[in-house]
Formats: structure tokens, sequence, C-alpha cells
């Protein structure tokens, strides 16, 4: 074993230098050229500052505005240093408590809807972190938003729509509304 | 079941088969040094590499030694994973200032990435420094793969070639691993997800306001950093408000190409691949679940041109995709029917155009059910163990798939090059029951199969059960095994049946509510992890070295065919019987006990 440590130390001395600084910093180079905005983590840029990134979840509560997945991160939801899922099984009591309390919530804030809720919006995501929520869960909310801010329901939608992905390439991952870009469309005119 | 969910889960194993010949061949081409693009490209630079390091690239090397180079080299990548660990509060690239990371579980670590396992026990983005990212990490994820490639491609000249003394060279094999198939792909793979979204910046991490601040309560810590308890032992909080959101970035995207590519699994972030620079679109899920297998499938490929019969190889693709696609509807189905005790609280969990439904919990809304549970297949069908969704809050039948692919010894498709030499030994094990039903001395690719060889396969097969059951058992018994665990009643204990199983055949996937960070499971899991690798690894090189010295006989009347429906069945068989009669006891404690209350709760 010893007549190998030699070529073993060298060899993995070069691998270093290949495979940890030379190939991170090529894609970082390559990266920073060719997808600048993605590279530094999507960010949205308004009256040139950084307000969030288009990736990267929020929490809301406010009923003007649409509320996203819950969030599993500590010790605040939504923390982005820190991602983390709530790691609740199926059967853990604690799950169907947080997500009768998810429920509770919905229904006080809009107290005329008792349509059943979709389940991505009592459920914690697996990131803590994620910016979307589903189609259905952002049309469950649009009569709340509309009321509480006094607008159309139909211009709810609208802008509902706006922020509203498709599956990729027309069949790929599940359509989504990005919950950031909506509330923060939703903000902008009260503004003027 | 959508329509749509059937497409994306047949999309992907289209492709992942349609890419086994083209770049099987590529590898097979690189491996017998014959003329591919970049090997002529790339010579130079290799072949500089061997004279710095002293190696003479035309040694030929017994197994023994072959054996040796893998170990060294393995030692001393685990040594430096340690030592960039235990020092990365005084080298530079931490602009986030992290502290070195404490012994047990920087030796859990350093094992987890040697061993191309990448269980993780830490958060990446609070522990680990860019520097120890891309220097400890990254390389390792290279080089742990490519030693499995190298000693794969070992195994194969043990079945092609006659009476010899030798089985290749491990350092060129490895070399050649990384130079021309791991790397290429890797900077490939890596730009194309920065251009879905996933970073690569060496900056800090950035800071932006939240459109709504929040209230909460936060941990009071005394001067120690340790969280003050009152008389109860309850935590104390203080209210705070947390006005804007600290974004964490880093150099990833180079980080995750490769840990897909060579089966590691260790993610740049503490969720891994549900994290959104991580995976930010349903497009950059598909290319990173093919790149969890597409290496693992070609390999197959490979392997049947290097014996040169190539229905050889397609006959193990086959297999290990049977089993796959049945793993997979089971995971599908179970996750797609949701959660039976959400529905009574007013949940609607029904798949429709404007939602995936299903069990949500822990999953990404980009993701859905289809992508989730395809990837959860695919990621312990290798022992590549990245995750998209939180296995923990899996259905029961649905977070029993992953452990069982895991407790099947990692063969369907499995590891880089470790995948298909695990599942050449159940090959062996198959003709070798078949050989004692007919009463014939087995054969398999034109070499006998004896007593000497048996035993070593035995010895592979073996081991990883024995050290997921007997770790199980102990951490179930002992307080700090049983201080770990998240959930309670049948759940708890799957997650450390998990962890062990995770760990015990190099796979790093969790049921992560298990807190795995304390001196108990990273020491254990750590051993888990060391057993698991190299007596594999070793028993392999030693049959390989047997083989070569074989004569071929050629295949008679009484040779059972090795390339047809009835041995792919024989194959399949067998990885099933071993999994099943180790496995259905403990699976019968967790999950499917899980399964009937939750029915029964109904």
């Amino acid at each position: 074993m010893l007549k190998e440590l030699k070529p073993a130390f060298v060899l993995l001395v070069l691998m270093t230098l290949i495979t940890g600084v030379l190939y991170p910093a090529l894609v970082t180079g390559l990266a920073k050229v060719l997808f600048p905005s993605q590279a530094n983590g999507s960010l949205i840029v308004q009256d040139g500052k950084a307000v969030g990134s288009a990736l990267i979840g929020q929490p809301f509560s406010d009923p003007k505005h649409f509320w996203a997945r819950a969030s599993g991160t500590s010790p605040y939801p939504d923390n982005a240093s820190a991602s983390s899922g709530t790691n609740q099984g199926p059967t853990n009591p604690a799950l169907a408590e947080a997500v009768a309390g998810r429920v509770k919530a919905l229904r006080e804030a809009d107290p005329g809807n008792t349509a059943p809720v979709p389940v991505d919006l009592v459920t914690a995501s697996g990131s803590g972190l994620d910016p979307h929520i589903s189609p259905a869960a952002a049309e469950y909310q649009v009569a709340r938003v509309a009321k509480a801010r006094g607008l159309d329901a139909a211009r709810v939608r609208a802008l509902v729509a706006e922020s509203t992905e498709g599956r990729q390439l027309g069949f790929l991952g599940e359509p989504r509304v990005n919950v950031l870009k909506l509330n923060l469309a939703l903000d902008a005119p009260e503004k003027k | 079941m959508t329509s749509n969910l059937v497409l994306q889960c047949g999309f992907y194993l289209a492709v992942l088969i349609a890419l086994a010949k083209p770049l099987g061949a590529y590898m097979a081409r690189v491996y017998s040094n014959e003329p591919a693009l970049l090997n002529t490209l790339g010579a130079p630079v290799e072949r500089l590499m061997y004279r710095i390091s002293g190696i003479d690239e035309k040694h030929e090397m017994r197994w023994t030694q072959y054996a040796l180079a893998a170990l060294a080299f393995n030692l001393l990548g685990f040594l430096a994973v340690y030592a960039l660990q235990r020092l990365q509060g005084s080298l530079p690239f931490n602009p986030q200032a992290l502290p070195a990371i404490p012994a047990d579980s920087a030796f859990n670590t350093a094992v987890s990435f040697a061993t191309n396992t990448n269980w993780q026990g830490y958060g990446g983005e609070t522990t680990m420094s860019y520097l120890a990212q891309m220097l400890a990490l990254t390389v390792q994820n290279f080089v742990s793969a490519a030693t499995g490639m190298a000693v794969l491609i070992a195994l194969i000249r043990g079945f092609a070639r006659k009476s010899a003394d030798t089985i290749g060279n491990f350092w060129v094999d490895m070399t050649r691993s990384t130079l021309y198939v791991l790397l290429p792909l890797s900077v490939i793979l890596a730009l194309a997800l920065v251009s879905q979204g996933v970073v690569q910046t060496f900056s800090a991490y950035q800071t932006v306001p939240l459109v709504e601040s929040v209230e909460y309560d936060n941990p009071k810590l005394d001067a120690a950093g340790q969280p003050v308890k009152d008389a109860k032992g309850n935590p104390v909080t203080e209210k705070a408000t947390q006005k804007e959101q600290v974004i964490a970035v880093g150099p990833a995207a180079s980080q995750i190409a490769i840990k897909q590519l060579g089966t590691n699994g260790g993610g740049f972030f503490n969720v891994n691949s549900a994290h959104p620079f991580e995976n930010p679109t349903p497009l950059a899920n598909f290319l990173e679940m093919l790149s969890i297998l597409v290496i693992s499938g070609a390999l197959c490929y490979t392997f049947g041109k290097m014996v040169g019969d190539t229905r050889q190889g397609w006959a193990i693709l086959a297999a290990m995709t049977i089993v796959l696609v049945a793993m997979l509807a089971v995971a599908v189905a179970a996750e797609q029917s949701g959660n039976p005790l959400l529905t009574k609280l007013g949940v609607d969990q029904v798949a429709t155009a404007a939602q995936s439904g299903g069990n949500m919990e822990g999953k990404e809304t980009r993701f859905g059910i289809a992508n989730s549970a395809l990837w959860a297949t695919a990621t312990t069908a290798a022992s590549n163990g990245s995750v998209n969704a939180m296995h923990d809050s899996f259905t029961p039948l649905g977070g029993l798939v992953p452990m069982l692919m895991m407790q099947l010894g990692e063969v369907i498709y499995g590891g880089v090059g470790s995948g298909l030499y695990g599942m050449v030994v159940f090959a062996l094990i198959a003709v070798f029951v078949a050989g004692l039903m007919i009463g014939r001395t087995p054969e398999y690719l034109g070499k006998k199969i004896e007593s000497f060889e048996i035993k070593m396969a035995s010895v592979a097969i073996l081991m990883p059960p024995l050290v997921v059951l007997i770790g199980t058992a102990v951490a179930v018994l002992v307080e700090p095994g049983k201080a770990g665990v998240a959930n309670p009643g049948a759940h708890g204990f799957s997650e450390i049946l998990y962890a062990f199983s995770s760990a015990g055949n190099n796979n790093g996937s969790a049921f992560a509510g298990l807190s795995a960070n304390t001196p108990f499971y990273n020491t254990a899991l750590g051993f888990a992890m060391l057993f698991a690798r190299y007596w594999l690894l070793v028993p392999v090189l030693a049959i390989a070295g047997s083989l070569a010295a074989k004569k071929t006989v050629p295949a008679g009347a009484g040779t059972l065919p090795t390339h047809g429906p009835l041995f792919i069945v024989l194959l399949i068989s067998t990885v099933m019987l071993v999994g099943a009669l180790t496995f259905v006891p403990a699976l019968a404690l967790g999950p499917v006990i899980e399964h009937l209350q939750m029915l029964a709760a109904r």
C-alpha cells in the first residue's frame, strides 16, 4: 500500500486542481457571461433595488395578498439561509393539527368560502421556500383578495394568469403560480 | 392517474434507454483506449498527469495491487475532506465566516463523500464554506464516482481476458473516467442548470426585503449558544420580527451537476434538489433526474460491448428496468392517492388540470406528484440519494419504495460502476442457483463460476443487509439512537431503518426528520458506509482477478443462455428474493404497520 501512496497523493492533488478549482471556476466564468441574472439568484429588481428572488418564496398572511405554501424552516418561515421541510410523517398527529390550523386560518379570512382547500395550500413544501402554488390554490383565494382590495374578481384573475407558468415544453412538471410576482403585481398599482 | 403523469414517466424512461447505446459505446472506446474525440484531445493532459504522479500507464495490475491503489486513493481523499472541514474557519472562500466542523460530523461527511454515499448529517448552507464545498466535496464527487467506474471496468476485464494475471491499471481507469466521462458531461449539465436558474457565484448571501414582515418566536440562546430552557424543559422564546430575507447562494451548479451524474447525491443546500436554487424548473428537474441513471444505464451497454456480446448488457439493463418500472408504479400510485387523514379536514387532494393533488406535504408545487415519485424511485434505484421532495413525509407505501430499493443492494441501475458490479455479483448467484438445479458447474460469459467466486459474491451480498439490520437493531435499543427520532410510532422506526438502509448501501438519502448529526449517528452511520463500500469493492476485485486467470469454456448444450428472458426472470427473482427474505420482517414493523394504521384511522 505504501508504494501506492505517492501516485495516490499526487493524483489527488491534480484532481483537486482540475475538478475542485478549474471546473467550478470555468462554470462560474461561463455562467457570469451567459446567464448573469440566473447565476446570481434570479433577483427581481424594481427601481434599481432587489425586492426578492423569483425563485424563493416569501411568507404572506395578509388577506389582501395571495398566501403561499407553508414553510418548515426555522426560526421563521421561508428562511432562505436555512432551507428545510417539516419532515412530518403522514400519520404524525402534528401534521393533521398543522393542516387543520391552516384550513381554519384560510376559512376565517374568507368566511363565505366553504369549498375544499387545495392540498398544496395547506401543506408545507419540501424546501420551505417553494415560490409557487397551484392554479387551484390561487383560484381558491381570488374572491378573498378581490374583496379585501375592493377590486373586480376578473381583474385579480387576470393578474393571476400573468403570474402563471404552464408545463414546461407543454408536458413537463406542473402548472404553477408565482406568489411573490403575483403579490408584487397586486401591490404595484396602489403606489401610483 | 392522469395521462400527463404516464407521459412524463414514459418520456423519462424512453430518453434514458435511448441514451444507453451511444453513451455506452463511447465509454467502451474510452476504456479500451480506442480513439474517441475527447480522449484524443485530452491525451496530452492525461499523459502529463501520469508523468507528474510517476505513473506508468502501460503497467498492468494484479487484483491485489488494483485494490490497494483504490484503497490508498480513497484513504487520502477521506483525510483531505476531513482536514478541509476541520480547518475551513481559517481558510479563504468562506464569506459567511462559517466555523470549523466538529470532529464527529467531519468524520461522517468525509467517509460519506469518499465512499460515494453522500449521506449528509449537516445542512449545506449553514455549515460548509464555498472552499469546502468545492475542494473537498466536489472533488470527491468526481473521484469516488470514478473509483466505482474503474472497479467495474476491472471486473469486466476479468470476464474478457483469458488466463491473465492482471485486470488493468487503477490510476488510468480512474483518470479516464473523470476526464473523459464525468467532467465533460458535468460542464454541459452545469451550464444547462444555470440557464434554468441554478445559482453559480462566489458572492456572499443576498439580502432582500420581505413584502410582509413576519413575527415569530425566537428561541433564546445563552452565552454558549445553547437554547435556554425553562423549569419544565421547554425552550424559552422571545418575540421577534423579521423584515428581510437572507438568501443563500454559492457555486452550486458545478457541484449539482456532478452530484447527479456521479450518483453522489450530496446537496449544496440542506433540502437538496427540492431547493429552488438547486432545481428551479421542471426542465432542470428532468435533466437532473436523467443524470441520476444515465451513466449507470449506459455502462450496461459498455459491459456488453467489452465482453464481446452486447445482448448480455441489454439483458441486465432489461432486468433493472423491469424492477424500476414496477417500483415506480407503486410509488406514484401511493403518493397520488394522497393522505386519507387530510381529506376529512376539508382538503382537496384530487388531481385536476389546476392541481396535481395527492400527498403534497414535503413536495414542491412545480414537481407535483409525478416528478417527486419518479425522482424518489430513481434516486434510490441508483445509489444517488439526492431528493427533490422530503421522503419522510411520503405516504407509508410511497416511502417503502425508496427504502426497499436501497435494501435490494443498489443494483437497479445502482451507483455509477458500483450498481453494475453489484448486479453482476447477483448474476453469479443466479447462474449458481440455476446450476444447482440442473447439477452442472455454472458458467457466466464463458467463465466457470466456482467456489471462490461464490464465496466472494456471498460476502458482497450479505455484508450490506448485515450492516443495515444490526445497525437498526442497535439504534432502536440504545437511548442516543431513539433520541434522534422525529415522528412518533411506527414511522419513527422507519426513520432509523431508512438511515441504516441508506448508509449501509451507500445511497445517502434520508427520512430527514431523524436528527442524525449526533456523535452516535455520525459514528454508527460512518462505519456502516465504510463496510458497505469496501466489503463490496474488494471482493468484487477478487472475483475479477480470479476470473481473469481462468480459461474460457465454449458454450455447450447445458449452458444457460444469459441474454434471454429466462435469465432476466432468474436474475430479477434472485435480487427480489434476497432482498425480500432479508427485509420483509423489518419493513413490516415500519411502513407496513403505518399503512394499516393510516387506513384504520380514516
